[in-house]
């Protein structure tokens, strides 16, 4: 069943996932596990009750190294980098010149650089569009020798914390240096799940025995990109090429918070005139909405969405069924005037006119650790 | 009775002119987690490869195609509560839809249990 994988690129951690029975599926170019024998919908509910341990490497790590990375890098994000504090991450997005999303990504604020995580697919032009704008004395480097893997769960701190003392005091959203097995490793308390839990960056060669480590502990369970991607739709998450485009704004799909208050007066980034006068008019022409079908019939994406009388007023982007919901749950853009809880749409499946509502995301209660 | 199978990883189990319609253990393995099916309406009248049903998993929505033609007697109502059920009795419980078979001779074109055996096993 699994693909034809010579032609694609292995993560360190291929040789585990098929030998744990994964299906390998091509990814962004990847051989990556859409799932493993457990199956999606216990993969996704292992995540959200336990602990899952998820293989990211196909995502791009970049460290940007110099004086003042964090005021050159605003030139290209709206997020507010300056003011983040050390060891601490902030989500952003690459703009383009129109206020389109070339590109969601994690930054992280470390002692001498900048450590950037972007999208698999994005992460060639992403790194092309930031030598492009690249300031002079910055020096752009892209860490191809190191696993990304994330433990994400109610558990995971507490499993993440035999292994590594003191990880599961950091705070969610922050960063630090430590070792796990002996192994020094990049940790971020952070994730794509709704959940509490890390993500950390591993020396490629250690990635298969940390990874075993973890598997062995009774809470963790390998899981794949299926639940991966239901666990962050019900987490009201973009994907981006999806939810998020060039085609999108940060204020269309509704990420007006990861724009810093400065950012909001100042701008300063591509694409700032048309994002500050979005932000000044709230003249927008469409919208990123949760979208919750009253029946019990998924919507997927590239689903018209049509008002009462059946004229098209938009699109679903990401649909699919919320395992821990416990039914269907969507995300996509309609105008404006359609974008206000509990507004009833109409979703055309198969033929029929659906209804359904705008509803609030996420669609589950988020689990992030806070300390206070 | 006689069981039938469709290149499509439908079954159709057979007793006089009356025909009991599911899609295979492969197909619901195939599919995985399953969460939605949508049967046809009692009464509806279907041909030989019309789409009849819809299974929608975790992953994908996946259309049923009706492997022999006849009008539509009985729905198994279970299937909307219970979708679940198609994982784990496909052959059985989780049957989709029954009918009255309009052409008997439609059958000629569907495998036996031997010969849909050595396809599933071809496509592996």
């Amino acid at each position: 069943m699994s693909a034809d994988t010579s032609e694609l690129l292995k993560t360190p951690l291929l040789t585990l996932h098929e030998e744990l029975g994964g299906k390998i599926v091509p990814f962004a170019g990847y051989a990556m596990p859409v799932q493993f024998p457990m199956g999606v919908l216990k993969e996704h509910i292992h995540t959200r009750t336990k602990a899952g341990l998820f293989d990211v490497s196909h995502m791009g790590q970049v460290v940007i190294t110099g004086p003042n990375a964090d005021r050159w890098i605003e030139t290209l994000v709206p997020g507010n980098i300056v003011d983040l504090p050390l060891n601490h991450i902030r989500y952003s997005m690459f703009t383009n010149d129109q206020g389109g999303i070339l590109d969601d990504l994690m930054i992280t604020k470390r002692k001498n650089d900048l450590f950037l995580v972007v999208n698999a697919a994005c992460k060639t032009q992403d790194i092309a569009h930031m030598k492009q704008h690249l300031a002079n004395g910055l020096t752009l480097t892209e860490i191809t020798n190191r696993a990304l893997v994330a433990l994400q769960g109610p558990k995971a701190a507490e499993i993440l914390a035999k292994f590594c003392s003191d990880v599961d005091k950091m705070d969610f959203m922050t960063y630090a240096e430590m070792s796990i097995l002996g192994v020094d490793c990049f940790i971020s308390r952070s994730g794509y799940t709704g959940e509490d839990g890390y993500e950390f960056s591993i020396p490629a060669d250690q990635a298969e025995p940390i990874c075993r480590a973890l598997l062995a502990e009774n809470d963790v369970e390998a899981i794949g990109l299926g639940a991966r991607d239901s666990l962050r739709l019900e987490a009201g998450l973009c994907l981006y090429g999806h939810d998020i485009t060039e085609k999108t704004t940060p204020l269309e799909a509704s990420l007006l918070w990861s724009i810093g208050q400065r950012r909001r007066t100042e701008g300063g980034f591509i694409g700032d005139k048309i994002i500050l006068e979005q932000i000044a008019t709230k003249n927008i022409a469409q919208k990123r909405v949760g979208i919750l079908p009253d029946g019990k019939a998924p919507a997927r994406e590239g689903t018209s969405i049509t008002d009462k009388q059946g004229h098209e007023i938009g699109v679903i982007t990401s649909g699919g069924f919320g395992p821990t919901y416990g039914g269907p749950i969507a995300m996509g853009y309609v105008k404006p005037e359609f974008s206000a809880l509990d507004t009833e749409i109409f979703l055309s499946v198969r033929g029929k006119q659906m209804p359904a509502r705008v509803a609030k995301m996420p669609f589950v209660p988020q689990n992030y650790y806070r300390k206070n | 009775m006689t069981i039938y199978y469709s290149e499509e990883h439908e079954w159709v189990s057979v007793e006089g002119d009356i025909g009991t319609i599911g899609i295979t253990d492969y197909a619901q393995n195939a599919l995985g987690d399953i969460v939605f099916v949508e049967v046809p309406e009692v009464g509806s009248d279907h041909d030989k490869g019309d789409e009849v049903a819809v299974v929608e998993s975790v992953k994908a929505a996946s259309e049923i195609y009706a492997p022999i033609g006849g009008e539509v007697i009985e729905i198994n109502e279970s299937l909307e509560f219970e979708p679940a059920m198609v994982n784990e009795h496909a052959e059985s419980d989780a049957w989709f839809y029954k009918i009255k078979i309009t052409d008997l001779e439609e059958l000629d074109d569907l495998m036996d249990t031997k010969a849909y055996k050595a396809f599933i096993a071809n496509l592996d």
